[in-house]
């Protein structure tokens, strides 16, 4: 019988269950809803790569909707489109996910249908094709100044570390790669065991057990593993000239929590204090005086680390001042701390927008799916901005203490000057 | 007319109009905790004097620059301390203020948003600043080819004053005063021709009665209506050094208000809705051209028109154009009928999913209020869609063959288009 857990705010419930080839299977099921949204989270990404093969985990992802044994990538686009389904899939550090939303009516179908993607054949002649897709992808970006940078601060903060692979790749990379490696590297990580089929909305869960116990006995586990470890990043600067810019872009990493660490709700509180993209310390001193066209603070996460980020995107000869603003304000936590209704303000923004994101299956089955693949845990909406209600004045104040001392990695890119 | 769906809920949509001409709209969707609304106004950048492009949206920013018992500061803090997140823009025709929130902080949301409106403070030492964000963002778009080539189609396609961008011109930004943003808000800013619209969890008849008490009083003569739009066939090239080149491409077809407007919709649905559309197929999944490829449907008042673009490797940007100009003309030789099964499966699905979002049906209302002057339901909507036919879509495409084209490149080089081959 699947695990049960209810949470008194809505009809919602949770549910869960392991087959016995290690497929785990978790819904949280809302009776009430129009739709229903199906995902397989794949524990795989760009970090689980060496560095002959980087960018496989991106390119397998494309080749995923070139066909299987039962259907040619003509028939999987067809069924995409005939199930109505708004479809996709993406690929980052630490995963790859496959998901679509479709009526309720058309459940089985859909896993039908995304099950056997996950078997694809990886012919030779698709592999040749699409690679070109993927160089189309990589000059797209390339042609965007922010991107490369970006790409490059990733490197030079993660030196050694696997998280320092790019997602897509480089030319390079994936001009050399063969579609028998990719074929090993399908074998290692998409083993059942690596793998977790999510379902939120209107689902039928017992339904979809015996299903996907069907569809996917002929899955065998792997022992594919991912190398944890902290990063060790020194402090520097990098500069780069991309000829074409009009604007300066500049990105800054520094160590921030992981998403096993319970401080990152403190540090994503923080983060919207300083820098949101409206009200923020950032807003009122770079951008809404017209100073800057963006001034931000981020958080990423990722399993054994993490980062506190800031981005600043303005004219090229005003790049030097507006960072020394910038630095300044992250720098500032003895003379202007933060105060009660700073904290309250962006607690009340975060959870607004968890609420009101929420009300589509949709996007909640990222936030079920992330949940449980990385933490092995369930958490309703209400709950989960309980984490950011309960950040208290002292923990986000220390935390902005903290930043001064900071190792800080940035990378800037604008035409020559 | 039944919608599938684990719920079968019937639509309440509502409009009242106001003595002073504006135009409440609703439709209830008790199911959520959300409520969305949107604010148009017809103050568009075919408004503004032909010397000052730019100057729709210097206003709008200025006016949210405090307003009411809002200071500058107090109109940020407010609608974080309530939760409600915004939107503003600025069309051709319309400036747009949408805000989506809880439903309990509804009414004190919309007290904000109204006092932008109606109660600007329009700080005269804030037009510096606002000038320079205006600068920087119309800069910015330089470093993003894809969304420049859009705007350069808008602009040659549509000229002046219907093809103004709303980032306006460096020199019409410069150009601006405060009395220009005071006299273009005094002008502009009208209830004839204004939509609120809301959609989501609330109650229709306190919704009117709240936007009576805030509303009613709003006064202001009707603006002289804009005339026809016209397009136009050109085709321009713009040096960039990048790896790609990108492609904007337009061609006639009829507008959303237009008896016909299904059955163009569906021809471009063939060709670019879903994976299995003809465009995705031909140019990517076949030949590896491209990432991005997309065909939709445009409206700018009574002009129709389909809206193109390819992103592409300079060395195969050639091939590009070509094969999607080969695919677009692909349509006089039929349509399969399992190509319309398909499209009529998504808009089915599109239409109980809209269901789960106030603030997608918030805009959407609006929008249809604008175009047609009624809010069609989705039976209505799922009714057309369902009696299209292979041969209404290729009579239709037949009888309106794609003319009157217009062609924007950004890139290292120039691409040959001859538009009499592709009458």
């Amino acid at each position: 019988m699947p695990n049960s857990s209810k949470h008194n705010s809505s009809n919602l419930h949770f549910l869960n269950h392991t087959l016995d080839n290690g497929l785990e299977i978790i819904a949280e099921v809302n009776p009430e809803a129009f739709s229903l949204s199906l995902g397989y989270f794949v524990k795989t990404g760009s970090r689980d790569e060496t560095p002959d093969i980087a960018g496989v985990s991106h390119f397998l992802e494309h080749m995923m909707f070139k066909g299987t044994q039962r259907r040619s990538s003509v028939d999987v686009n067809r069924e995409l489109d005939e199930l109505g389904s708004q479809s996709n899939a993406y690929t980052s550090e630490e995963q790859t996910v496959y998901y679509i939303s479709i009526l309720p009516e058309n459940q089985l179908h859909a896993l039908d249908l995304l099950s056997d993607m996950m078997r694809p054949t990886l012919r030779e002649d698709d592999f040749v094709t699409e690679k070109q897709v993927i160089l189309e992808e990589i000059a797209m970006y390339d042609d965007q100044p922010p991107y490369g940078a970006m790409e490059r601060l990733s490197e030079e903060f993660f030196g050694s570390h696997p998280l320092a692979t790019r997602v897509l790749g480089t030319k390079e990379s994936v001009t050399d790669l063969s579609a028998q490696a990719m074929r090993e590297y399908h074998a290692a990580r998409y083993a059942p065991n690596n793998l977790c089929l999510v379902a939120t909305g209107a689902v039928d869960f017992d339904q979809l057990i015996r299903d996907a116990q069907r569809l996917t006995e002929h899955w065998s586990p792997s022992s594919s593993k991912r190398i944890l470890s902290l990063p060790k990043p020194s402090s520097k600067q990098i500069q780069l000239i991309h000829p074409p810019a009009t604007q300066q872009y500049t990105i800054e990493y520094a160590p921030g929590p992981g998403y096993l660490d319970e401080n990152r709700y403190v540090s994503r509180v923080l983060a919207t204090i300083l820098g949101d993209d409206s009200g923020s310390r950032l807003f009122w001193e770079l951008v809404d005086n017209g100073l800057a066209d963006t001034a931000v603070c981020f958080t990423s996460e990722f399993q054994d680390c993490g980062i506190f980020g800031a981005y600043l995107a303005c004219a090229p000869d005003q790049q030097i001042e507006n960072w020394g603003i910038l630095q300044k304000i992250l720098a500032d936590a003895k003379n202007s701390p933060i105060d009660e209704k700073e904290l309250e303000l962006a607690k009340n923004k975060i959870c607004a927008g968890l609420i009101l994101a929420s009300e589509r299956p949709s996007n909640r089955l990222f936030s079920v799916g992330n949940a449980w693949t990385i933490r092995h845990t369930y958490e309703p909406v209400g709950p989960a901005s309980d984490h950011y209600r309960n950040v208290t004045l002292d923990q986000v104040q220390h935390a902005f203490e903290q930043l001064s001392a900071r190792t800080r990695v940035s990378v800037s890119v604008g035409p020559e000057t | 007319m039944i919608l599938q769906g684990p719920r079968r809920v019937q639509q309440s949509v509502f409009h009242h109009k106001l003595p002073n001409g504006l135009t409440l709209l609703g439709e209830r969707m008790p199911w959520l905790e959300s409520a969305a609304f949107t604010l148009m106004f017809p103050s568009g950048t075919c408004r503004e004097p032909s010397h000052l492009p730019g100057l729709a949206g210097m206003t709008l920013e200025l006016a949210q620059r405090g307003a009411g018992p809002f200071s500058s500061r107090d109109v940020v803090e407010r609608l974080d301390y309530l939760g409600a997140e915004r939107s503003s823009s600025v069309s051709t025709f319309h400036t747009n203020v949408s805000m989506a929130c809880m439903a309990r902080v509804l009414y004190p949301t919309l007290e904000v948003a109204v006092a932008i409106l109606r109660e600007p403070h329009f700080p005269e030492d804030e037009l510096e600043e606002v000038r320079q964000s205006a600068l920087l963002e119309l800069a910015s778009i330089e470093d993003d080819p894809a969304q420049k080539c859009f705007k350069e189609l808008k602009h040659l396609r549509y000229g002046e004053p219907f093809g103004r961008s709303a980032l306006g011109t460096q020199e019409g930004i410069e150009a601006i005063t405060h009395r220009d943003c005071l006299e273009f808000h005094d002008r502009n800013t009208r209830p004839e021709g204004a939509v609120l619209s809301i959609a989501g969890n609330f109650d229709w008849d306190e919704w009117v009665k709240q936007a009576e008490k805030l509303l009613a009083s709003w006064s202001g003569h009707a603006c002289a209506e804009p005339g026809p739009v016209e397009s136009i066939s050109a085709k321009t090239h713009i040096q960039h050094d990048s790896q790609q080149t990108h492609i904007a491409l337009a061609y006639n077809s009829v507008p959303y208000s237009h008896p016909d407007y299904y059955r163009s919709r569906g021809v471009v649905g063939i060709l670019s809705d879903g994976m299995s559309s003809r465009l995705f197929t031909e140019v990517r999944e076949k030949r590896g051209l491209v990432y991005a490829i997309s065909a939709s449907s445009h409206s700018l008042k009574n002009c129709g028109s389909v809206l193109c673009y390819a992103g592409t490797t300079s060395a195969r940007a050639q091939e590009t154009l070509d094969v999607t100009l080969q695919t677009i003309r692909s349509i006089s030789d039929g349509i399969a009928p399992d190509e319309l099964s398909r499209l009529k499966s998504r808009v089915r699905t599109s239409l109980v999913m809209e269901q789960e979002s106030s603030n997608a049906r918030s805009s959407q209302i609006a929008y249809d209020w604008i175009h047609l002057g009624r809010i069609p339901s989705r039976a209505e909507v799922l009714a057309e869609i369902e009696q299209l036919t292979c041969e209404s879509l290729l009579d239709h495409f037949q009888q309106t063959p794609p003319s009157n084209w217009t062609l924007v490149t950004i890139g290292p080089s120039p691409l040959e288009f001859n538009e009499a081959s592709n009458a």
